[in-house]
């Protein structure tokens, strides 16, 4: 049984239709990456998949490990194992790094029946994933992503990740304004955590980070439609031709609004 | 019926009850006594009144008691001695215009007068906390002198039980380079009335600071003024958390009376319910203050429909080579920032109080004494943390 099954998701927010009927099915352990012009939808898909409540899903469904997903709070969907590597992180002055995420943890332990970490194994779980993210700890102690460069804020997401042991993982452009030591990096922390049982959806605009995170399929998104699928040799595909190539534009060019 | 502002009747009994004292205070006491009567309560129509009605306290007619009050002051700080007190006593905190001072000088009976001597480094703070007793009003005086070169720290706290009046007023006097720092808490009854005034009047070079807490109180007053002189610098923080129909009002002057003072200002609130604040933070840079250098914030976090908020900055600027800012924001929760706690599963009521926490933690982060931060974080905790539950 795949572990997420898209069906013709509609989507729309402020009344403008967003993603126009995308079908796409992930199983378990597989790496799929979205790829795809500005303004086609991809940043969306993930968005939505993660519940923001921004976008109005119109019609389609999404089945999660056989269950209807749209119906669940972002919240519960996290619970469940849904991670978002958002696009730009947010800042939350006054809340520790820390703090926020032993409080996130717990509240999935809680979830899963599993006993609550307290303060010292908390600890050493950290210091753990810590090294694998290669992450400083004063940037642990510090408020979430507050004052964090590009790269840290990008790193702290892939930390948290792998604090938090999601089921789907979803990137959304977690390449976008990184160098490419910090690129390895984040990269290399994304390939420690793949897994078998877990699965990874990689939203980039670029094909260069999927030499790094080398996925099992590629999709090309375009106006809200998945156009083109094929295995890893599509990315670069789009690498030598471009977007363009395909016939794709960037959605603001083609259609101003 | 009488208009509230005419209502000093009940007083005048009270002070004819209570004209007992030490003969050094005889003759202010009368004065000022004088000067609220002529003064009576401001109404609304008083601009410096305009958003805080206090009819409901020019009419309750409370008898005064003494708010029983604890003081620990720490060697070598001592007693100030009638002469030595009666050479700052209502200098800073004038009564002239100010009725609720003029007030509270009226009943002077006792205060906590307080030298710390010049050069003293006081590790621990000085401590006075104040309990008015329910159904009746208490006009506590403090008045602190801090030498040159001195370093020490206050912290006041007011609290009570049931419904009273508090009217207090507090003096300080920091020495050229001393070192103060100021931590006002309020905690009272949810049924009380608090007005205070802090005046501090800054020597040359030294460095002062003061926090203004207001959590308690039905109807809350606060006046903070602060007077520099030549390359003083001054921090003057404020947090006001206010809920129900609370109302909380905050009016800060900042007086740049000399050149090359700084201060710093950042106030912050939080409003639930149908609570209403005020925040009119004035600076006043004086013609010879050239150089200064001055920042005002005030950060309103605002929870509900109902609450309500009227926030002035108010600079007078009368020094040509001065920088001076300024800013004021009135906000609700954050919503990318409730999205990104309940995408790592937090609960969105947990995600809420998780961030209104946050919002309040910045003027909390900034408090030195280390059992005051630890009592304002429990307090703050047990009022915006709500576990999830689901």
């Amino acid at each position: 049984m795949p572990l997420l099954e898209i069906s013709n998701l509609h989507a729309t927010v402020a009344d403008r239709e967003i993603l126009k009927g995308i079908s796409l099915s992930v199983n378990p352990g597989e790496v799929h990456a979205i790829m795809g012009p500005n303004g086609s939808g991809k940043s969306t898909l993930a968005q939505v998949l993660a519940g923001r409540d921004l976008y109005h899903v119109t019609s389609g469904q999404v089945l999660y490990d056989g269950q209807d997903l749209l119906s669940l709070t972002p919240e519960d969907r996290a619970r469940q194992g849904i991670f978002l590597a958002f696009q730009y992180p947010v800042e939350i002055p006054g809340v520790s790094n820390l703090y926020f995420l032993k409080a996130a943890l717990n509240t999935i332990r809680k979830h899963r029946g599993l006993p609550e970490y307290d303060a010292m194994d908390f600890l050493d779980l950290v210091r753990e994933k810590m090294k694998l993210m290669d992450i400083d700890q004063a940037l642990l102690n510090r408020p979430v992503n507050a004052g964090f460069s590009g790269g840290e804020k990008k790193r702290n997401e892939i930390f948290q990740m792998a604090v938090l042991e999601p089921r789907l993982a979803i990137l959304d452009e977690t390449d976008s304004g990184l160098d490419i030591d910090a690129l390895r990096a984040v990269a290399g922390g994304v390939n420690a955590l793949r897994a078998p049982e877990r699965s990874m959806i990689v939203v980039t605009h670029y094909q260069r980070l999927l030499n790094y995170i080398v996925p099992d399929f590629v999709h090309v998104l375009s106006q809200g439609r998945i156009v083109k699928s094929g295995g890893k040799e599509l990315a670069l595909e789009l690498e030598a031709s471009g977007y363009a190539g395909l016939g794709l534009e960037d959605a603001e060019e083609v259609a101003p609004v | 019926m009488t208009a509230a502002s005419q209502l000093t009747g009940h007083w005048l009994d009270e002070f004819s009850k209570r004209l007992a004292c030490d003969p050094w205070l005889k003759d202010l006491r009368e004065r000022a006594f004088a000067r609220f009567s002529s003064l009576g309560f401001p109404t609304t129509h008083d601009e410096e009144w305009r958003f805080t009605n206090v009819s409901r306290i020019a009419r309750a007619t409370f008898p005064v008691a003494g708010a029983d009050t604890l003081r620990i002051y720490p060697d070598p700080v001592r007693q100030l001695t009638a002469a030595e007190a009666a050479a700052h006593l209502a200098r800073y905190a004038a009564f002239d215009r100010n009725a609720f001072t003029a007030l509270n000088t009226a009943f002077l009976t006792e205060a906590t007068l307080l030298l710390v001597p010049a050069g003293a480094v006081v590790e621990r703070p000085i401590e006075i906390t104040f309990e008015t007793q329910d159904a009746t009003s208490a006009h506590p005086r403090t008045l602190i002198v801090v030498g040159a070169d001195a370093h020490c720290t206050i912290v006041e706290t007011y609290h009570g039980a049931g419904s009273y009046f508090t009217n207090a007023v507090t003096e300080i006097v920091a020495g050229d380079r001393s070192v103060v720092d100021h931590y006002k808490l309020q905690r009272e009854s949810l049924h009380a009335f608090h007005v205070a005034s802090m005046q501090a009047q800054i020597g040359r070079s030294a460095n002062f600071s003061t926090h203004n807490i207001s959590l308690g109180a039905a109807l809350t007053r606060n006046d903070v003024g602060v007077v520099l002189a030549e390359g003083s610098d001054s921090t003057v923080n404020g947090l006001y958390i206010a809920g129900g129909s609370q109302h909380v009002d905050n009016h800060t002057v900042i007086d740049h009376a000399m050149p090359h003072g700084s201060s710093r200002e950042l106030y912050k609130g939080i409003l639930d319910g149908q609570a209403a604040a005020v925040f009119n933070g004035r600076i006043l840079v004086r013609k010879d203050a050239q150089k200064t250098d001055s920042k005002q914030t005030n950060k309103n976090l605002v929870l509900s429909e109902g609450a309500v908020i009227y926030t002035k900055p108010e600079l007078q600027i009368l020094a040509d080579d001065v920088r001076c800012t300024h800013g004021a924001t009135i906000g609700q929760l954050d919503a990318e920032a409730l999205f990104y706690l309940q995408s790592r599963g937090i609960g969105a009521r947990q995600a809420r109080s998780l961030l209104t926490w946050a919002f309040a933690q910045d003027v909390v982060d900034r408090i030195k004494v280390q059992t005051l931060r630890d009592s304002l974080e429990r307090i703050l905790f047990e009022k915006f943390h709500e576990h999830a539950e689901y």
